[in-house]
């Protein structure tokens, strides 16, 4: 009954369904921090390009871009799988979920990668809209790409244990609020870790979102505050750690299943 | 035959709840089984033990012969759960959340027919483009009701699902649901509608505390405890004139009525002799069959 087809078939269906689910409202899913990224990016170009030169014969606002870019990946492949998951919860209709024969791993699969695909779609606007103003060619286009997954996956996976977690919606909104925001303002999207105090610097190393900023900065540059090789490691590490820790969870049934 | 559902032994305990308390209960194939009891007796956590979303703390359950917990999976194709919320996803409309209904089963386009003639046999057509948040209260039970169809399940599980719906439709619903069981179909419903169970349940289990107390046929269950009573309208307004013997007939007074349960029909010719002989008239007489109700609260002393 429960074939392999079947099983394909029905992992598809839901990451059709999560896919349509953010692409039915894109102007507040997309749109929305595409306008937000621009935004960032024309002020803090407009006030810092004349003063500020991170790397060399980097322009500031090429410099800000890349770290647009993750940032926003990031908080929207956050976003994706947590607010679908809330507001199932809230509304009842994750029933219709649990009542069916998908597996822990099959809801995994689909909601890290319909959160994937919203982080890298609203990353590809803002690349596309940044690069009518300034040339911005990508110098080692596998490494974006692998940080741009493994970053989108990691925050993903994040997301579907803040949705399980959380049971209201003002429990979704510290995570984004006091979780998502400081780490990602605070990993170098705007700075070079190097322009920092000492202790800053090791501060801002403990921080995964610096590595995954960094790292996919190099992808442009072929600069980076630190190894992209390294950078890589810790990103693949943590989204492998969170990952299994995503598919412990749901396999417990934890807050899912009485 | 493999049994449509089989509960073996099952507990559910919330702290020092015990929300269900060593159930056993089997449904044969192509039972219409109704689940009957007050408020917490049980009844939801059963049926959510069943669907997989409670564990339970001891016991087994299976549907179709696969294990609810062990080969989930395979329980979950044979089960169509109705759930009791009113539920609906907001993003979405009637026949695109069928078809991921369907998907999520490993259904595909071929089974597109099939969703469409749901939605027609529930008289949903003309609703199908509609957002769900746009449905009526009745048009979003039936769109449940299709979504626990979609997939072709052998065994369908309403849990109350005519709370509060209108007559009409919950009419419909049940001419529906018959014709589902006609077809071959399982089903199993809970529902505070005793006369509902009654009309279309072949058997019933009474639950009360988490507790099986009372497991038969309808009809069974209804010979079981008395089979009628006798409710006469006498001359006389004064318990105290009635015979002896007819006072150890278990008996109701309501105004100028009395109500006698007979254990046998025979009964019948006893009182109206004692009456003769104590020259009490009867003004009027008529007998009316024992309900589910009555029963209901002689085994529980609970009312529905």
């Amino acid at each position: 009954m429960n074939s392999l087809r079947n099983q394909l078939l029905g992992t598809w269906t839901l990451l059709k369904k999560e896919l349509l689910r953010f692409w039915r409202v894109a102007f507040q899913t997309v749109a929305a921090p595409v306008i937000t990224g621009i935004l960032y990016l024309l002020i803090f170009s407009h006030v810092l390009d004349s003063h500020v030169e991170v790397y060399e014969g980097v322009p500031y606002m090429a410099f800000l871009i890349p770290g647009l870019i993750m940032m926003s990946l990031l908080q929207n492949s956050f976003s994706n799988s947590s607010s679908s998951l809330i507001q199932a919860k809230v509304m009842g209709n994750i029933v219709f979920l649990l009542l069916t024969p998908l597996s822990y791993i099959q809801l995994f699969f689909a909601f890290l990668i319909s959160s994937i695909a919203r982080g890298i779609s609203v990353g590809i606007c803002i690349y596309l809209i940044a690069i009518l103003y300034i040339d911005l060619p990508i110098e080692h286009p596998w490494i974006v790409f692998l940080f741009a997954f493994f970053g989108g996956g990691l925050m993903g996976a994040f997301g579907i244990i803040a949705g399980v977690w959380s049971d209201r919606f003002d429990q979704m909104a510290a995570f984004g609020n006091f979780v998502i925001m400081p780490l990602s303002m605070l990993s170098g999207v705007f700075y070079s870790i190097h322009s920092l105090p000492a202790s800053w610097q090791k501060v801002s190393q403990l921080n995964p979102f610096f590595y995954m900023i960094d790292g996919f900065r190099y992808g442009f540059f072929g600069q980076s505050d630190v190894s992209p090789y390294f950078s890589l490691s810790i990103v693949t590490l943590f989204f492998i750690v969170l990952s299994y820790g995503t598919i412990r969870m749901l396999k417990s049934g934890y807050k899912l299943r009485g | 035959m493999k049994k449509a559902i089989a509960f073996k032994n099952v507990k559910k305990n919330y702290g020092q709840l015990k929300a269900v308390n060593g159930i056993n209960l089997s449904i044969e194939q192509g039972e219409f089984f109704g689940l009957l009891g007050p408020n917490g007796a049980g009844k939801s956590t059963l049926i959510n033990m069943l669907a997989g979303l409670v564990r339970p703390t001891a016991g087994s359950i299976s549907a179709m012969g696969f294990d609810v917990i062990k080969d989930y999976q395979n329980a979950r194709h044979s089960l169509g759960i109705v759930p009791q919320e009113l539920v609906f996803d907001p993003f979405f409309n009637l026949r695109e959340m069928l078809r991921f209904q369907a998907g999520y089963f490993g259904k595909g386009k071929s089974n597109d027919i099939w969703v469409d003639e749901v939605i027609e046999r529930l008289d949903l057509t003309s609703k199908v483009s509609t957002n769900m948040r746009m449905l009526s209260g009745g048009m979003k039970r039936r769109a449940l009701i299709a979504q626990a169809l979609v997939h072709r399940p052998p065994v369908i599980v309403l849990d109350e699902p005519t709370a509060g719906v209108d007559v009409e439709l919950r009419q419909r619903l049940w001419a529906f649901v018959k014709e589902l069981n006609e077809e071959g179909h399982t089903i199993v419903l809970t529902t505070h509608y005793l006369e509902e169970a009654e009309a279309l349940c072949n058997r019933v289990a009474m639950l009360r505390n988490g507790e099986v107390v009372a497991l038969d046929t309808t009809t069974n269950l209804l010979k079981k405890f008395a089979a009628k009573n006798l409710k006469l309208r006498l001359s006389t307004k004064k318990i105290f004139k009635l015979p002896s013997s007819i006072k150890r007939i278990n008996f109701s007074v309501d105004g100028d009525f009395y109500t006698f349960e007979l254990k046998r029909i025979t009964d019948i010719g006893k009182i109206i002799a004692a009456l003769n002989n104590a020259s009490i008239k009867i003004l009027d007489m008529e007998t009316t069959d024992q309900d589910l109700e009555n029963i209901f609260l002689k085994l529980t002393g609970n009312k529905i």
